[in-house]
């Protein structure tokens, strides 16, 4: 007979929580065998493609489809005509406006949908595209947040050009969407006025875009004798398009199933219900057939959701030593043509009042006013929780700003106003309720483990050598996040409470399955998912398989976007497992005959109290669960957890960058960047440094060279790989890690939510970087990207270069 | 349009089929011989993720026709593990949490197969080098080059690559 395991043993062989489990996910991967919506073929599927608008304003005088329809292979054209008897020519967006499916007598922006071809294969329906002819009458174009609001601009919305009273208040103008106002603002008023030292300083945002390596896309399949619709859709929602989808269609909600299959990468690009998903759902009620639409990268650059797009002043009132007493920030929000925004629906500047950052500060005054403009619609996170980017982005400016002013160590300062560790759970000026943090602990680590003092002695050596060949700058952010939307009686898409879910069902021989109302897109919940359940039920991870993404078998959740999964599904995860646990602790109890007071839990069994050998572990429970539960118990051992999350999780960390820029060129290396991440409870160390090495490539990615960029006639003009700078491994920095542990107080497991904190915080370090590189000479913000001929035209300017 | 008929061998076995002369050879690949492996992310050559080897060449595969492959030797991701056997680059890529959401992985092993022909034994720099025509949002790429660093080191042990007999 073998040996009895050790606890150690048993632990191990569990892989619970804690283990760099190796992923379940990559064995199809590696191996060419995912499932992505555009590897899913059907028997007599038909493929649609998109004529889009080649101006940004006009008005559509005619449409003639006849050359199209002609072509052998094409087997219908729609334009918005078609679906007005169907009322699906305008869609509701999340954020309580309308927006066209297919333009209706005017286009908005360009590239926006104008017809759609089915044809038989997807180059018949290229081909078909090039074959409809639209007559446009063009329009003056309107770019930018700041011309939208002009007396005399042009009315871009004439659809609601009448109704004032919008989604969020009373609009002002036309081309006005919102105003949205958090904080004080009187007693933000008083501590300027009375203020020893103020700084301002305007933070532009520019236009980016989240571009996952898999476009967007879907195969709907409606089938008339049934009556039912099913849709593969590269969804990060796909619950909530169930339930859109079925208000746009009034087919029951119990008739549509919604798959999101493997999907490739989604960083917010994936959450918004597009035109072209539409558009092929109605295609196959109408022909009866399977319709697939797969956007091509030009397409996904300019019409499915971007990010950004923040016209920001920020002002913070402060004591002659650093002490900041007050921040007011004032923001044109650049929404394009229609108001998709994809946050809660109270909040149309999604979570954005979280910009008082790690810091300590009395009062503040946000207000952020929503406008029109000739661009595609969107308003997505971009691996953040939204619009917390932009707020780190500002808070984290505004304290090196007001630390050059001072002649402070940007160090020093944010020491000096962080919020301490004893003040948690802290309540922020503008409301928040902080649940955990220790933010000099984890900037103290990174001060030391950089040799910062070094550092700065280094740079203060440079700036005195008129030899040295390149400016170096040191770039400190320490960012709190705001994740796990959230509570439901403040957050809600359409009406649906942000909760989120998890079924779980042991089988008799004691292994499992649970189903999730996520979806992963590279974060590995197939793997980190069964931990959970691992380390709450003594069941191996190995045996315990994670279902999500399809809507007919999984429980109702909002989905995986704002860093959500692991602090809303997570904890519905251990809770439903708790629910387990305590049935299997009464089957235990009566198998052994014992009362549940006398017994304990340990690793994968309960033991009588005293006397480890009488035992039953989880498995010898499953399976008499099945078969022997006490009387009156009823059988199986399966649970469902809904979780409403009593209050968001803050995730924070510590970073520290390195450059050193060219003189000559502009051209910046990134020497060193630090980062460390507190997550709270770590579920799996493996994959948490992978999402870090994602999101902090991601922010590289944004601060160094992306930018939606439009010329003055609403042309995009960064719409191709070409243009929208994706860095290589050749470009990426190599990326230091490290972390500290400060659980969440009420997170069933303590944990917090990861894998956006380093895109939010890595951004305004890389930036920060550039400007304390350029401090000595007075800059006090560069606007990004900082691609290397931005950078050449600050040397030049300011003579550097010569 | 008329048709054509092309001859290529694709992971050893040849294969014979009728396709349009603009068929692109992502296309074929995916839509007439099944091997949905290699997917589609920009359709202008820069993001990789259609690389597949042609003739011990990396190439991306939504700009060549599959009609240019008459007579060629194409390798798939689906070629790369033998006998039930995972290809060492497919093992790192594993161990070290070389991939999130797959979508560039196939093309990334293809392209880092050819490579570590052209180089055994790449030092951190080549491999950079080496992969940037293979584009990937979800890594940062540093367990990319520690996973291509353990299938040489791997290969290096004396386990051929099988895909290269």
């Amino acid at each position: 007979m073998n040996a009895p395991m050790s606890d150690n043993d048993r632990r191990a062989a569990l892989a619970g929580m804690g283990e760099s489990r190796l992923r379940k996910e990559d064995p199809r991967f590696i191996q060419g065998k995912g499932n992505y919506v555009d590897d899913i073929k059907m028997p007599g599927m038909l493929h649609m493609d998109i004529v889009r608008s080649q101006y940004a304003h006009a008005r559509i005088k005619r449409i003639d489809k006849s050359k199209a329809l002609a072509l052998p292979g094409v087997v219908a054209v729609l334009t918005a005509d078609d679906l007005k008897p169907l009322k699906l020519h305008w869609m509701p967006t999340l954020a309580g406006d309308v927006q066209a499916v297919l333009a209706d007598a005017k286009v908005h922006f360009q590239m926006q949908e104008i017809a759609v071809v089915v044809a038989e294969d997807r180059y018949i329906a290229a081909d078909a595209v090039e074959l409809v002819e639209v007559e446009y009458e063009e329009l003056p174009p309107v770019m930018t947040p700041q011309a939208a609001l002009k007396p005399d601009a042009p009315v871009l919305r004439e659809d609601i050009k009448d109704k004032m009273e919008g989604a969020h208040g009373k609009r002002y103008h036309p081309n006005h969407i919102f105003t949205w106002e958090a904080g004080d603002k009187a007693a933000a008023d008083k501590a300027f006025a009375g203020a020893q030292v103020t700084v301002k300083e305007e933070l532009f945002y520019p236009r980016v875009h989240p571009c996952p390596l898999e476009t967007c896309g879907c195969v709907a399949s409606f089938d008339p004798v049934r009556g039912e619709l099913t849709t593969w859709m590269t969804s990060q929602a796909p619950h909530v398009v169930r339930t859109v989808v079925s208000l746009l269609s009034g087919l029951p909600e119990s008739k549509i199933r919604i798959v999101s299959p493997d999907i490739g990468g989604g960083f917010g690009n994936k959450v918004g219900v597009y035109p072209g998903y539409v558009c092929a759902i109605v295609a196959s009620i109408v022909l009866g057939k399977p319709v697939k639409w797969i956007e091509d990268r030009m397409e996904n650059l300019s019409t499915t959701a971007f990010a950004r797009d923040y016209h920001m002043t920020g002002e913070l009132a402060a004591t002659k030593d650093g002490q900041i007493t007050g921040l007011r920030v004032n923001v044109l929000a650049d929404h394009g043509a229609f108001d998709a925004c994809a946050d809660p629906s109270k909040y149309p500047a999604g979570l954005f009042h979280i910009c008082s950052g790690s810091y300590d500060i009395p009062v503040g005054y946000a207000r952020v006013d929503g406008v029109y403009t000739n661009k595609a619609p969107g308003g997505v996170a971009y691996r953040c929780s939204f619009r917390v980017t932009e707020a780190v982005y500002l808070i984290e400016r505004m304290v090196d700003v007001l630390a050059q002013k001072l002649g402070m160590d940007k160090a020093e300062i944010r020491r000096k106003n962080f919020i301490r560790k004893e003040q948690f759970p802290y309540r922020s000026a503008f409301g928040w309720e902080y649940d955990s943090g220790d933010y000099h602990t984890a900037l103290d680590k990174v001060l030391a483990a950089v040799d910062y003092k070094a550092l700065r002695a280094e740079q203060e050596a440079k700036r005195k050598d008129p030899n040295s060949p390149t400016l170096m700058g040191i770039g400190i952010v320490t960012f709190t996040e705001i994740v796990g939307a959230g509570p439901s009686a403040m957050c809600d898409i359409l009406g649906l409470g942000m909760f989120d879910s998890c079924e779980i069902r042991v089988h008799p021989t004691g292994s499992a399955i649970a189903r999730m109302g996520t979806i992963t897109q590279g974060q590995g919940h197939q793997t980190t998912y069964a931990q959970i359940i691992a380390t709450e039920l003594g069941i191996p991870s190995d045996v315990i398989q994670v279902e999500e993404g399809d809507t007919s078998t999984a429980p109702y959740g909002l989905g995986t976007y704002g860093s959500r999964s692991t602090p809303v599904a997570g904890a519905a995860i251990a809770m439903a497992s708790r629910k387990i646990h305590a049935k299997a602790k009464k089957i235990a109890a009566h198998l052994l005959e014992v009362s549940e007071a006398d017994l304990e839990w340990e690793i994968d069994r309960f033991q009588v109290r005293g006397s480890a050998d009488k035992h039953k572990t989880m498995k010898d429970i499953a399976w008499a669960a099945y078969h022997q539960a006490p009387p009156g118990m009823e059988p199986g051992l399966e649970a469902v957890h809904y979780y409403d999350p009593p209050n968001f999780t803050y995730p924070f960390g510590a970073y520290l960058c390195v450059v050193d820029i060219d003189k000559k060129t502009g051209e910046t290396k990134i020497r060193r960047f630090y980062a460390l991440d507190d997550c709270g409870t770590r579920i799996n160390p493996m994959i948490i440094e992978g999402q870090i090495h994602g999101g902090l490539t991601e922010g590289f990615a944004v601060a160094m060279g992306q930018q939606l960029v439009f010329d003055e006639t609403g042309n995009i003009l960064g719409n191709s790989l070409m243009d929208y700078f994706l860095p290589t491994a050749v470009e990426t920095p190599h990326w230091e890690t490290d972390f500290t542990v400060t659980p969440s107080p009420h997170h069933p497991i303590g944990a917090k939510g990861v894998a956006e904190s380093p895109h939010v915080g890595s951004i305004p370090c890389f930036t920060n970087a550039m400007v304390d590189a350029f401090a000595h000479l007075g800059v006090t913000h560069l606007t990004m990207p900082h691609s290397a001929y931005n950078i050449w035209k600050t040397l030049d300017r300011l003579g550097v270069n010569r | 349009m008329a048709k054509k008929l092309v001859t290529m061998k694709i992971n050893g076995k040849t294969v014979e089929q009728a396709v349009e002369p603009r068929t692109l050879l992502i296309h074929f690949l995916r839509e007439q011989v099944h091997l949905t492996g290699a997917h589609i992310g920009c359709e202008t050559s820069h993001c990789g993720a259609c690389t597949v080897d042609i003739d011990g060449r990396s190439v991306k595969s939504c700009t060549i026709f599959a009609v240019q492959c008459e007579g060629s030797e194409v390798l798939t991701v689906e070629g790369l593990a033998q006998g039930g056997k995972l290809h060492p680059l497919q093992e790192g890529f594993m161990q070290e949490h070389g991939l999130q959401c797959g979508f560039c992985t196939p093309g990334m092993l293809v392209r880092a197969h050819r490579l570590l022909q052209q180089n055994p034994n790449p030092d951190e720099a080549e491999i950079r080098a080496g992969m940037a025509g293979n584009l990937c949002r979800c890594t940062g790429y540093q367990n990319i080059v520690k996973a291509v660093q353990y299938a040489a080191a791997k290969l290096a042990e004396g386990e051929k690559s099988p895909a290269t007999a």
